[in-house]
């Protein structure tokens, strides 16, 4: 019981701290705050006024000739004037929660995309894209549904049961005790309902998940279905599925459905217990029949706060722990910023790697004491085994990690000691993870440079072998490419990011397995594209076709992290190690 | 959409009895303040304490029988809603299965799941909310309009105004911001878009130092999505202040002329107080009106698109099983014939195959090669009848691919996709989609031609090792063997390897080329790739280029006749620099 006590309390604990740093970001529109909490109670106070100037009106009006005329105008006037104040207020205490809901997750939002530019790659590269979209997405907006909610109801809520509370007990407190003990049993009722509807509501998301994969899988590989004729057996598994989901469904959507025509009758049960006793103590001359109105009608609304309240708790703890997902979020450690002197990198060239060493997991060693010395000019190529380093070496020398032992040198300084734009921006970059933002294809090519003229847009695309496709696409150049690359194949989006970089001419390159999904001629062509642009300058090739490293000045063969052998394809061919072992596997006859 | 509604015939009784009942109950319901005006009027006025006692018992039995009434329209209404969900989820489905590649590949994986899953639940839920509200609704607004006019035929006027103004009002609002609240979703997809890409673009977007001006970009995203929500929030908050305000109105309206009534002695306060109470009611339903017309428009919406599906022509016809064409003369020499065959992709701006023509005869193995996006795939596609040719014609085993019967003609054809995939289950299970009546042995010498029995044998479970969904737990090559093998497992007349070797070595890759070519009878087979070495051995090779069939021989002769195939052999065999 105890752990269970202190979970709790703990829980308790962070909630109150979340709370407490989503006012901090409420602070800045607290005007409209304390606005909203006034407004609020003048409309819940004309409100409740009206249905007691309602009753008073009614007792002026007893009955045949026994009719104050000259009262009930006055009444109706206040009726009016009520109705007036009410309305203007609560629309624009609407007014005033939207605008803290909506510019409050505006602002959460920009803090996050603010907060992902300065994440480190490291935890980018750990966390699933999706998930981090929905904190920010998603989360946000259950956060900002919530807080409108919980902030136009709690407190009315609080304030019209209080209200009417005190006015129903001013005037009989036997009814108003009827009013108060029977209301809380629609809450019992409804309660109950939520928590048997909650056990078939998991049964149905479980044979919902289940359906949903199947229909994933054999949608997916519905060609697969066609092509072995497969389809009566395939819709006979789906009929299985469907069946179980129809039958747990119905258990769900019905038992869910009764909250509803049950809370209505426990407010029946409400409103005739009122009229009983207030219909015996209209007898016995204790209220006017104009009190007994009123009654009716506060019973009548009596539970309508109180769902609403009971719905804004769980309404509130959501959309708390929906803050508290994006303050993780917010709160992540930093990429160390670059110094404020830090200085411009002017590359020549010339790269040197000190004694490098780097892991990705503190336990798990993947490069250890990496020595490298590059000339300008030179072509690296970097070949071995899944998983023996390639790709972290371009992670290291791009500076998306920071290594963790020895030093990178470019044009002889330490990379962590010059401004990271300026070192990314020595390097071109083509990595096997085609990436494309959406926009037109021009836009794509001028990623990098978006003042680039027409005619430079279009060298780059012919150095890099997309011309000829882009002109096929039904609006050229100015076809609009979907999020990633949409429709086109995996080769045109490498061809797309070859020539993006084709653009930017920076004066060292980096081609992470670029061109893995082009056919070897249409590669061989870029090669030579690739050779005339990288005259001069210094490039990393990592490639597993062997074939397209051939012409390297230097070939690093890495396994388990470490540089086992290096030298021209000749060399290497000559020393019939590792490497030769590799090229042969795929280039024996 | 009409032809929609003939998935709820299975639940016609439901969809009447539901809504009839919820009728019964909002009857009921309007009763209520017709008996507690007799107890103000009659009980109190007589001070009749039995009368009070006696009608109040009338409310609670008012009240329990409208609760069965409701409880049974909830379970009519959703037994209706779920089994209508539930047909139109398998009629989709089953839609889907006779689709043609080309109407897949224009739907989309992404469109066709979303379509059968939440578009689907949406319609479910409306469909539930419209059957026990559409008749409820209406009938208390317009019940409390009568029962307003058998108490007093002025007040029943001012219900009679003071109805269509509310109406006005809630469904005027309600117009006009739903566009607005549709913008504002689209403004949302933008910020989402925008993150997305920032996200799996973080590389890119630090290697060409965008992140200033990635921010800039989300950041006006942003703050244009929080104006449309700013400004529909404030049309639409005008809703509940302005309902308010005319409701008070028509009863202050209601109290004067009751005043005057009663002062005449042709009302009694009782029925002055009813009349307050319908007019409550009216707003009250008034609003639930307007939720269920947003619900009923969002489930339409999505039965919109579910229809779009479910119209999409099947995109290709196949003659009747019993229909099928003359079984191919046995001696057939040639398997395959493409006469002056063109593709174009529907939706493509131009042709993806251009005047093919050439044959395959019975037992031979037929190479095809070129560069990306050649043709490679679409011309083997065209073999199983996976897409039509839009002009020439493709015939298997002499007769034209459009004269078998979907079934007799896939059934001979044994297919490797370039994309392996594999299904949830156990290998045995994969394995025999190939052919769901073989045995185990045909299915171990299937394994054993395709490469993969040593590593089917490895596993602790053998055959009944389960693959999980799409093969994660197996290698990329694992994954294509597994796919050889069940292809190999309908011993197909035509077997297609379309580049299915890619992820094998090449010493798998060529013992897998020389157990094939060593299987019994004379299966044809074409065997798609990029690397010429694997194709070597082909008795002919097709070499594709944009399209167009520039090359057709053996390796030798190509080498001699063919400049694109020496590019591509030279491009894999020899330094650039000395072709």
């Amino acid at each position: 019981m105890m752990p269970r006590a202190t979970a709790k309390r703990e829980g308790l604990h962070a909630q109150r701290k979340t709370l407490a740093r989503v006012l901090r970001h409420i602070r800045p529109y607290w005007p409209a705050l304390v606005a909203s909490v006034l407004l609020a109670a003048l409309s819940v106070a004309s409100q409740l006024y009206v249905p007691i100037v309602t009753g008073e009106g009614i007792d002026r009006m007893l009955g045949k000739g026994m009719v104050d005329f000259h009262g009930l105008a006055r009444l109706l006037g206040l009726i009016l004037a009520a109705t007036g104040i009410t309305a203007l207020s609560q629309w624009l205490l609407s007014a005033c929660n939207n605008r803290i809901a909506y510019l409050v997750s505006r602002d959460l939002r920009n803090a996050a995309i603010e907060k992902i530019q300065r994440l480190p790659l490291s935890y980018l590269d750990t966390h699933p894209a999706g998930d981090l979209v929905s904190r920010i997405i998603a989360d946000v907006d259950s956060f900002s549904d919530g807080l409108l909610m919980s902030v136009t109801q709690l407190f009315s809520g609080v304030l019209t049961i209080l209200g009417t509370l005190l006015f129903m007990l001013s005037v009989n407190v036997p009814i108003a005790l009827v009013v108060v003990l029977v209301t809380p049993l629609s809450l019992v009722v409804a309660g109950f309902i939520a928590k048997r509807s909650y056990r078939h509501f998991r049964e149905q998301s479980a044979v919902r998940g289940q359906q949903t994969a199947f229909i994933n899988e054999m949608v997916e590989g519905q060609k697969v279905v066609q092509a072995f004729g497969r389809e009566a057996e395939t819709l006979e598994r789906f009929d299985d599925i469907n069946a179980r989901l129809q039958k747990a469904s119905l258990k769900a959507v019905f038992f869910s459905s009764l909250t509803n025509p049950a809370t209505r009758f426990v407010n029946g049960i409400v409103y005739a217990g009122v009229g009983l006793v207030g219909a015996l103590y209209a007898v016995a001359g204790g209220i006017t029949v104009g009190q007994l109105s009123m009654f009716l009608s506060y019973a009548n609304q009596y539970t309508k706060p109180f769902n609403e309240i009971s719905g804004v708790v769980t309404e509130l703890q959501n959309a708390l722990a929906c803050a508290a997902r994006l303050f993780e979020l917010l709160d992540a450690p930093e990429e160390r910023p670059d110094a404020a002197d830090a200085p411009v990198l002017h590359a020549d060239g010339r790269v040197s790697l000190e004694n490098v060493s780097f892991r990705y997991v503190p336990d798990r060693p993947l490069i250890e004491g990496l020595n490298l010395r590059v000339e300008p000019g030179q072509r690296i190529a970097i070949v071995g085994p899944t998983g023996c380093g390639k790709t972290t070496l371009i992670n290291l020398l791009m500076r998306f990690y920071d290594v963790t032992g020895g030093t990178i040198r470019v044009a002889g300084r330490d990379i962590r000691s010059v401004s990271r734009a300026s070192l990314r921006k020595s390097f071109g970059m083509v990595l096997q993870d085609t990436f494309l933002m959406s926009g037109t294809v021009r836009d794509n090519i001028a990623y990098g440079r978006p003042d680039a003229t027409e005619e430079e847009i279009i060298d780059a695309a012919k150095a890099a072998y997309a011309h000829g496709f882009i002109r096929r696409l039904k609006n050229g150049y100015d076809t609009v490419i979907a999020e990633d690359g949409g429709t086109l194949s995996q080769g045109q989006k490498q061809l797309l990011c070859i020539a993006r970089v084709m653009l930017c001419l920076p004066p060292m390159l980096i081609l992470d397995e670029a061109t893995s999904s082009i056919d070897t001629r249409t590669e061989l062509r870029i090669q030579s594209a690739f050779a005339r642009m990288m005259e001069g300058r210094t490039s990393f090739i990592v490639a597993h076709r062997l074939s397209t490293i051939r012409e390297a000045d230097r070939i690093l063969v890495m396994r388990d992290g470490n540089i086992v052998e290096q030298g021209s394809h000749d060399a290497l061919m000559a020393q019939d190690g590792f490497y030769a072992a590799l090229y042969n596997s795929q280039f024996a006859k | 959409m009409k032809a929609m509604l003939r998935y709820l015939d299975g639940y016609r009784r439901e969809t009447v009895i539901a809504p009839l009942f919820k009728m019964l109950e909002a009857l009921f319901d309007l009763f209520v303040p017709l008996v507690m005006a007799d107890i103000i009027d009659h009980g109190i006025a007589a001070g009749d304490t039995r009368y009070i006692l006696l009608r109040c018992g009338l409310l609670v039995l008012l009240g329990s029988v409208g609760l069965l009434c409701s409880v049974t329209a909830q379970y009519f209404s959703a037994k209706a809603a779920v089994g209508y969900a539930s047909s139109l989820r398998r009629a989709l489905f089953s839609h889907i299965q006779s689709l043609s590649f080309s109407s897949l590949d224009q739907l989309g994986v992404s469109t066709l799941i979303t379509r059968m899953t939440s578009d689907v639940n949406q319609v479910q839920n409306g469909l539930n909310l419209f059957l026990r509200l559409f008749l409820r609704s209406p009938f208390v607004v317009f019940g409390s309009l009568v029962m307003a006019f058998f108490i007093d035929g002025r007040a029943a006027l001012i219900f009679a105004l003071t109805i269509p103004l509310l109406s006005v009002v809630v469904f005027g609002i309600m117009r006009l911001t739903m566009p607005m609240y549709q913008r504002a979703q689209t403004g949302l997809d933008r910020v989402l878009s925008i993150t997305r890409e920032n996200l799996s673009g973080a590389r890119v977007v630090r290697a060409f130092h965008k992140e200033a001006a990635e921010t800039e970009r989300f950041r006006e995203a942003n703050a244009g999505l929080a104006r449309m929500q700013l400004r529909v929030g404030r049309l639409s908050a005008l809703m509940n202040p302005l309902t308010y305000a005319i409701v008070n109105l028509a009863i202050v309206a209601l109290l004067q002329t009751g005043a005057v009534n009663i002062d005449a002695g042709s009302l009694r306060q009782g029925d002055l107080i009813a009349l307050v109470n319908y007019m409550g009611q009216v707003l009250i339903e008034l609003v639930k009106l307007a939720n269920l017309i947003i619900q009923v428009s969002r489930a339409l919406a999505s039965a919109k698109r579910i229809g779009a599906v479910l119209a999409a022509p099947a995109g290709m016809q196949f003659p009747a099983e019993n229909r099928a064409p003359r079984p191919a003369a046995p001696g057939a020499q040639i398997a395959v014939r493409f006469s002056h065959v063109c593709l174009t992709y529907a939706g493509a701006g131009a042709e993806s195959l251009s005047d093919i023509s050439f044959l395959a005869r019975r037992g031979e193995t037929i190479g095809v090669i070129g560069g990306t996006g050649s043709g490679k795939t679409s011309l083997v596609s065209l073999i199983p009848r996976f897409y039509d040719a839009s002009s020439g014609t493709v015939e298997v085993f002499g007769q034209p691919v459009t004269d078998y019967d979907r079934q007799t003609l896939r059934s001979r054809i044994g297919l490797v996709m370039q994309k392996t995939r594999l299904f949830s289950g156990t290998i045995r299970d994969n394995l025999r989609y190939g052919d769901a009546a073989a045995d185990d042995a045909a299915l171990w010498e299937a394994l054993s031609t395709a490469q993969a029995a040593e590593f089917v044998k490895a596993k602790p479970r053998g055959l009944d090792e389960m693959v999980e969904q799409n093969g994660r737990n197996l290698s990329g090559g694992q994954r294509q063997r597994l796919a050889i093998a069940r292809a190999l497992v309908r011993r197909p007349d035509i077997l297609i390897l379309d580049d299915s070797a890619s992820a094998l070595d090449f010493a798998t890759d060529a013992a897998l080329r020389q157990a094939i070519a060593g299987l019994s009878g004379d299966m044809t087979v074409f065997i798609v790739s990029q690397r010429t070495a694997s194709l070597m051995q082909a008795d002919r090779i097709l070499v594709l280029d944009d399209g167009q069939l520039v090359g057709n021989g053996t390796h030798g002769e190509l080498l001699k006749t063919c400049a694109v195939y020496r590019e591509i052999h030279e491009s894999q065999f020899q330094r650039g620099g000395e072709a």
